[in-house]
């Protein structure tokens, strides 16, 4: 037997998480200690496996499979390829810089940091899962911890407001989801929620157009596909800093992932007949969230738009069932999940030091936290997909595989970047640039060391993946392969 | 040796990155360390590119020092350097005003490390879209210059810095949408970016593509190139942003807007719109020899309309790329034909005219930036005999507007009579009106050097010390000296062209 890599992944947050709890609650820097260990653990495993994935064999590595219900068919069964292998990676970062940047947590830091690390084992959990039944528990395992950290540790003045509404939207998307997973399961005749053993079920043509809008629309709640993607930017307005970033970065790839992983992939034909509606459903997140970013006052939710407009190109991606769409989308997702993650982290430290959000209440942030600025302008490039950092990256293979199948949408797309550009280059010059106002000029200082520190490691990772891509497309591009031909096309 | 040869565009190209890390690295009190560091390390690329152009040799055909390494395998995107007799000058052109603006940029006094990391970046991006042979770097390129410029002009600039610099970005990001859509529409039908490649097979093309017929397909993607190559060179009426920019910008950056940032498009010209589309810009060869007149007439007037001196200059650049578009309008046209010996003579004007125009555009805004730093004004008509309290100024002023002119002796008239010569056969109508834009050039540089030079000593200034600086001096006098150079003895540079523009459009 292999060393179980991906279970220890999947299983330190967790497992950190009840050490903290049986913590004396006093003891912050004990529990902050903890937190940071077992995030960093997580973190170094997740970068080994990434690296030691081999590329040219291809295929899903590091496999796990222990039966778990065998009279149900559920078993235990993870593995990564090359469309989740960096999504593990991501998870691992935004973990480890969201401990970072929640040091400062004084307000029952002992159940944050646990409820934090039960939602990260959930959505690790839920990205390695090659069984049905595994992905909905380790799915649920990750939106149920989100509400309580909003409502819990939120913005006092809408907490119970977002935490609800968001709660309410991916239960019912993942209850929907749920039921389309069990009407597979008793329709293949398999008896088994194996999804790799799903993929050869060849459900009828019939059966696929039925269920395939009911598994798609229920994981792409979670995705932010236009019109589901209202319950975000209250969530993300919400949420504390550390849960904005593992939401937005992460959880809301984990559901144009699974949309895609579950229904995309299981039901190809049906996906071939539905995804040109995705795909204008997603120009017009690209387009119209990018608009509405451009007229918000809150600094949160011109970040929580400018992300439901970045994950309508990840969904266009996927939709345009073409290899370089799919690897688009791949890199789109990383990229996406980073910048987001670096977006809201310095969100949360300006916040922070001025208690108001509002941009026009704000200015000349650059003078007092110089790398703050510096980093938040990398991610703002990197969102209007300036080359040189990872937006470009991905969103050239993104917009090329849109191109092979509508080249009119492909030029919508684009037009939605330069909007993106014009609200992002506005938000930095005002709260960064110009005069501070008098009333925060004399208590607002530099972030933190730790601060500093999360923010550079997401910021060079921008850096190097647009500079260099070479160490994640190749990889991408196995996982776009062995995707495309699942789809059969 | 060896190694220096194989690599050479690369440490060209990355020199200026290397220094903008070294001086990241330096204490930001040490203003005076951080500029001579930034300064004599930006002699690094400009003495390469000097060793550049003595080991580049022009009798031989196609690209020199090619570098060739895979960057983006997955869509099929390399590391490709290269360049032949076009690219030579530009390089050249770039790594020198580069550093002379950060030598004129030693007068910036606030977050002095900030503005020279900036200014090196930018560096690197220009280059590297003149150093490109792949078409996606070369796009990489050419957006990632736009940021450092973008910061540049936003941070440092006067008043209405904020309006001008948004502007600037977003235009020309605009204007690369097309250019962005239509390169990946030649990947998905050729399957390569690699432009010696796309030489070769994207004029083989037939049939239909996309359920259109190539033709057509050809012309938008042909107009898509041309509208982000418009916006930047600018050509009339996409020139809107220019004014502003130019005018908002510190001296430095207006320096390198001016002197190779306008380049960049016309460049795109050469290096990409003709070769790529031969048919198309022959049949639209009289649309842009129109536009090209217009903003020579138009540009003039504007230019003789202004009261602030930097727009004044500002205006002149729309002027003078006139001339290089009409230069590579009239070779469009006569490609292969009976004239074609014209077409030459003009492309060489054009290509001449973009280097002449880096000296002269970025000399007259060092100068504009020297009286502005004494005076704190732009306005015409709050100069005046000023000869008389900086002597030396005003004759370099003078000797630089004879430049920016076309004086006979001096690097614009070589150029501007090749274009002129070369066009005239072949676009006598436009040539003609080209030349009525001549005489209003002449009119308004004389209105300028008059108004700030001549007349009676405006009062104000009386007891001030307006003379021109030692290490201002020193920075304009390379331009003066290439100016005159050039026009005495245009050989030394007109071969290397010349070998250049027979290769590519012989």
């Amino acid at each position: 037997m292999t060393f179980p890599i991906l279970t220890i992944i999947i299983f330190t947050p967790l497992v950190t998480g009840l050490i903290i709890l049986l913590l004396p609650a006093e003891r912050k820097g004990m529990i902050r200690g903890t937190a940071l260990a077992g995030a960093t653990l997580a973190l170094l495993l997740s970068v080994v496996t990434y690296f030691s994935y081999d590329t040219r064999a291809g295929g899903y590595q590091f496999v796990e499979k222990v039966p778990w219900v065998p009279e149900w068919g559920i078993s235990y069964h993870v593995g990564v390829n090359g469309l989740n292998l960096p999504l593990v990676l991501l998870t691992g970062l935004v973990m480890f810089t969201g401990v970072l940047i929640s040091w400062g947590i004084e307000e029952r830091t002992r159940e944050f940091f646990a409820f934090l690390f039960v939602l990260a084992t959930g959505v690790f959990g839920a990205f390695v899962s090659l069984d049905l039944f595994q992905l909905f528990f380790f799915y649920e395992l990750a939106v149920f911890p989100m509400y309580l950290l909003i409502s819990l540790w939120g913005w006092p003045k809408m907490r119970e407001y977002a935490a609800m509404k968001l709660t309410l939207y991916l239960f019912v998307g993942s209850v929907l989801a749920l039921v389309g997973a069990l009407a597979m399961y008793f329709a293949s005749g398999l008896h088994t929620f194996d999804m790799l053993e799903l993929q050869q079920a060849g459900f009828s043509s019939a059966f696929q157009r039925l269920w395939f809008p009911v598994v798609f629309l229920g994981f792409a709640v979670l995705g932010g596909l236009f019109p589901l993607h209202n319950w975000s930017p209250d969530g993300y307005a919400a949420a504390p800093t550390a849960a904005s970033m593992f939401h937005a970065g992460v959880l809301k790839n984990l559901g144009a992932f699974a949309a895609f992983r579950v229904a995309v992939m299981l039901f190809p034909e049906a996906a071939r007949f539905y995804l040109p509606w995705v795909v204008v459903l997603a120009l017009i997140n690209v387009i119209y969230a990018s608009l509405i970013a451009m007229v918000q006052t809150d600094l949160k939710y011109v970040i929580g738009f400018s992300s439901v407009s970045h994950m309508g190109l990840v969904m266009m991606g996927f939709a345009s069932l073409s290899a370089t769409g799919i690897l688009g989308a791949g890199l789109q997702m990383f990229s996406h999940g980073v910048m987001t993650a670096l977006f809201f982290a310095v969100v949360g430290m300006v916040y922070d030091r001025a208690h108001t959000r509002e941009i026009p209440q704000l200015g000349g942030f650059a003078k007092k936290m110089p790398l703050a600025a510096v980093t938040f302008t990398l991610a703002g490039l990197a969102s209007m997909g300036m080359p040189g950092l990872s937006g470009f990256v991905a969103e050239f293979p993104l917009l090329l595989g849109v191109w092979q199948r509508y080249p009119l949408v492909a030029i919508l797309a684009a037009i939605g970047v330069v909007v993106t550009a014009a609200y992002i280059l506005l938000l930095i010059r005002r709260v960064f640039f110009g005069s501070m106002p008098a009333e925060l000029e004399h208590h607002v200082g530099d972030i933190t060391v730790r601060d500093k520190a999360a923010i550079i490691l997401l910021a060079f990772i921008l850096v190097a993946l647009g500079v260099y891509p070479g160490w994640m497309a190749p990889l991408v591009q196995s996982g776009a392969a062995a995707a495309m031909k699942v789809l059969g096309v | 040796m060896d190694f220096l040869n194989a690599h050479l565009l690369t440490l060209i190209l990355f020199a200026p990155t290397a220094v903008a890390l070294l001086v990241l690295l330096l204490p930001a009190r040490q203003v005076g360390v951080i500029r001579w560091v930034a300064f004599i390390g930006s002699l690094a690329p400009l003495g390469l590119s000097v060793f550049l152009w003595f080991g580049y040799r022009p009798a031989e055909p196609g690209f020199q020092f090619q570098e060739f390494v895979p960057w983006y395998q997955a869509i099929g995107a390399n590391y490709h350097l290269g360049v032949d007799g076009i690219s030579v000058p530009m390089v050249l052109l770039t790594t020198l005003l580069t550093s002379l603006a950060i030598l004129i940029s030693f007068s910036i006094r606030e977050r002095v490390r900030a503005y020279m990391v900036l200014f090196l970046l930018l560096e690197t991006g220009l280059l590297g879209v003149f150093l490109s042979l792949d078409l996606l770097l070369f796009f990489v390129f050419w957006e990632a210059g736009l940021v450092p410029m973008y910061f540049l002009i936003n941070q440092w600039g006067s008043e209405n810095r904020n309006y001008a610099s948004l502007k600037f970005l977003i235009y020309t990001m605009g204007g690369s949408l097309g250019l962005l859509l239509a390169i990946q529409m030649i990947r998905l039908v050729v399957g390569s970016f690699d432009l010696p490649v796309l030489y070769s097979q994207w004029n083989l093309l037939k049939g239909t593509l996309f359920g259109v017929p190539v033709g057509t397909v050809k012309i938008l993607a042909f107009w898509a190139f041309v509208i982000a190559f418009a916006i930047k060179v600018p050509i009339w009426p996409f020139h809107t942003w220019l004014p502003d920019a130019h005018a908002e910008a510190p001296t430095g950056g207006s320096i390198i807007l001016a002197g190779v940032m306008l380049k960049l498009g016309a460049y795109g010209f050469l290096r990409l719109l003709l070769p790529l589309y031969p048919a198309e810009a022959h049949d639209f060869a009289g649309v842009l020899g129109g536009l090209a007149v217009a903003g020579i007439v138009l540009g003039a007037f504007a230019s003789w309309g202004q009261k602030d001196f930097k727009r004044l200059v500002a205006y002149s650049s729309v002027n003078h790329m006139g001339f290089v578009v009409l230069g590579i309008a009239a070779a469009a046209w006569a490609r292969g034909s009976a004239s074609s010996g014209d077409a030459v003579l003009a492309l060489n004007g054009a290509v001449l005219q973009m280097f002449n125009h880096g000296l002269s555009a970025a000399g007259m805004f060092l100068l504009v930036g020297v009286l502005y730093e004494r005076t704190h004004t732009r306005q015409l008509d709050d100069y005046g005999g000023l000869f008389a309290l900086a002597p030396l100024y005003g004759g370099i002023l003078i000797f630089t507007s004879m430049g920016s002119l076309g004086l006979p002796g001096l690097g614009g008239f070589i150029s501007e009579f090749l274009v002129v010569r070369g066009s005239w056969p072949i676009f006598t109508l436009y040539t003609a009106i080209a030349m009525v834009g001549l005489l209003i050039t002449g009119a308004y540089i004389l209105k300028a050097v008059q108004k700030v030079l001549h007349g009676p000593v405006n009062p104000q200034w009386q007891g001030h010390s307006l003379e021109i600086g030692v290490r201002e001096a020193l920075a304009i006098s390379p331009l003066m000296i290439l100016m005159l150079a050039i026009g005495v003895w245009p050989a030394w540079i007109l071969n290397m062209i010349n070998a250049a523009v027979m290769h590519l459009f012989g």
